[in-house]
């Protein structure tokens, strides 16, 4: 595992496009936490973000993960490019000639996926622990632990949407191309969804839509903000109840897990029946 | 039959390999073996199915039917492929990496350490560009590493498809030298080529491929050596020598080219004794030479029939 996943490190390490693309990616996530800095003071009027509860624990695990996601297409260029560019070079060839099996390469870059999910995470992770033990009402190791499955949620998230690079990258095998078509995917599955949901009158269309990979994966980590507004009408007027389930559901891991298993023996798949 | 000295050893063993790209049948059917020490060359016309066959050796192409086995079957195809050194058409590498960190890169697939990179590019006199981007290499550059690259595991085998395809006579030179560095230390080599004096130069064995089809395979020298020619040049009638060279042994065919009689051997044959066969049966030569077909006539003979 140790040499395969030296073996992609290699090939990004002195990729000048893939480095730009992962710092910029990194010191983003670290400016996820200047949002605390936001302060409007006008006259009488002051404002600070940082002071309206959207950094109390256990809600800081939702809303960072949910904006860190965000910044996920920045990886995935640097992965569609990194798979898609051993066709352009023809270095996926040369591998294969140098005796490296298709497994292996599929793992290999697999691996990085992993390793690109596992840092961003802890990035994540680190980043929304030091904040919320500034500015969180409540700091109680308690309610800091609440809800950390949403950190599970953004790793499972952004493992699923890097190997669905990995696929595109492989299908489409030229990165503009394969970023296009990811657009083009969601394109469709929203189109879809929209006339299930107007169009057709589904009922329960959410029951079907669920399956969608896109919308599966976003439905890992729901918006946050109406959660916001309903903790803060809830605190406001108390007995109101809320509609929404917020938390991370089992059924949409599966599905998302599930996805990344299609996804990545799919990668295989077609480089396995492919003659180069 | 008796081995003297050295018995083989088998490092390749292609098995009824065939492959089809929907109609067109690119291999048909092939079977031959590499032993350890010779030089193979894959003869062929272009689109005669030598890159598609060294395709599926290498773990890019899947065949259709048929298997081989590399080194007796012992091991799976990639992992042989690490004692392997391969160049096929272009040079592919990291076009944004040096020379150097390519090869390191080939050194952590192959699973071996980089102390011989700086020995391999001295070989193919590339040391001082070693940490140059590989998108500033000239072709020939391109070629050189990648021969470097296939030489950084002292193979058992070297392939090497159309080696001086798009080269200049400089590149072409360096290129044949260094494969002939390469085969006098005893190293495997299989060359793919549709170049017959380079074929010839190099190889010790050929096969000989057609539409997907071995036409030949056997020693290179067997090849040009064991048939000849004969010119004969007389006053006598045809008809009478005709007659009597047609039945004389060793002789396959006899024609008329202009004033020239040419006869075609399937053996080998003493010129004096021929000469002396005629004059005995009253016929009179006024020239008459033996002539070795190139491997270029020989080749061409088996391909049009």
């Amino acid at each position: 595992m140790w040499r395969l996943l030296q073996i992609e490190l290699q090939k990004i390490r002195h990729h000048r496009g893939s480095k730009f693309l992962i710092i910029s990616y990194f010191l983003l996530l670290t400016s996820l936490a200047l949002i605390a800095s936001i302060k409007f003071d006008i006259g009488p009027v002051k404002f600070h973000l940082a002071d309206q509860g959207i950094f109390n624990f256990p809600y800081i695990w939702h809303l960072n993960t949910f904006l860190a996601s965000m910044l996920k297409i920045f990886l995935m260029l640097v992965i569609v490019s990194m798979m898609s560019n051993e066709y352009s070079n023809n270095t996926l060839k040369q591998n294969l000639i140098d005796g490296l099996s298709k497994k292996e390469f599929v793992l290999s870059k697999f691996y990085t996926v992993i390793l690109f999910a596992t840092i961003s995470t802890i990035f994540v992770g680190l980043t929304t622990l030091i904040l919320g033990l500034i500015y969180s009402d409540y700091t109680e190791w308690a309610i800091i632990t609440t809800d950390l499955n949403y950190l599970i949620s953004y790793f499972i998230k952004l493992v699923a949407f890097f190997s669905f690079g990995l696929f595109l990258g492989v299908l489409v095998k030229r990165s503009a191309f394969a970023i296009g078509a990811l657009f083009l995917w969601f394109i469709v599955e929203s189109i879809f969804i929209g006339l299930m949901r107007w169009n057709w009158k589904v009922e329960n269309y959410e029951h079907y839509t669920q399956f969608l990979p896109l919308n599966a994966m976003s439905n890992l980590i729901k918006e946050p903000f109406t959660r916001f507004n309903a903790v803060k009408s809830v605190a406001q007027q108390i007995g109101e109840t809320i509609q929404k389930d917020f938390s991370v559901q089992f059924t949409d891991v599966m599905i998302v897990t599930i996805w990344t298993a299609i996804f990545v023996y799919g990668t295989y798949y077609i480089l396995e029946k492919r003659d180069l | 039959m008796l081995q003297i000295g050295n018995h083989l050893e088998t490092i390749l063993q292609l098995s009824n390999l065939d492959k089809r790209y929907g109609l067109i049948h690119a291999v048909n059917n092939l079977t031959f073996s590499i032993q350890k020490g010779n030089v193979y060359g894959i003869l062929g016309p272009n689109g005669s199915g030598k890159s598609t066959t060294l395709g599926m050796l290498l773990n890019v192409v899947n065949p259709s039917s048929g298997n081989f086995q590399w080194f007796g079957g012992t091991t799976s195809t990639h992992e042989a492929l690490k004692k392997v050194g391969a160049i096929i058409e272009r040079p592919n590498f990291y076009p944004y990496m040096t020379a150097a960190q390519n090869l390191e890169l080939v050194c952590k697939i192959k699973g071996i350490s980089y102390e011989k990179i700086d020995e391999k590019l001295e070989l193919v006199n590339l040391l001082d560009r070693r940490n140059d981007k590989f998108r500033t290499y000239s072709l020939g550059m391109k070629q050189r590493l990648a021969i470097a690259s296939a030489l950084l595991n002292d193979p058992e085998i070297l392939i090497l498809d159309e080696p001086t395809n798009g080269l200049d006579p400089k590149g072409i030179q360096e290129i044949r030298n260094i494969i002939k560095i390469i085969s006098q230390q005893g190293t495997t080599i299989l060359l793919a080529s549709h170049l017959l004096d380079e074929v010839e130069k190099v190889c010790t064995h050929v096969v000989v491929l057609q539409k997907g089809e071995k036409l030949y395979e056997g020693r290179t020298d067997l090849m040009t050596q064991s048939f000849g020619i004969v010119e004969l040049k007389s006053e006598n009638e045809w008809e009478k020598i005709n007659a009597l060279v047609s039945n004389y042994l060793g002789v396959q065919k006899i024609e008329k080219d202009g004033d020239l009689i040419l006869v075609y051997l399937n053996n080998e044959i003493n010129t004096s004794h021929l000469n002396q066969f005629l004059f005995e049966n009253g016929i009179v030569l006024s020239h008459l030479k033996m002539t070795k077909p190139s491997l270029e006539q020989r080749f061409l003979d088996l391909t049009e029939s």
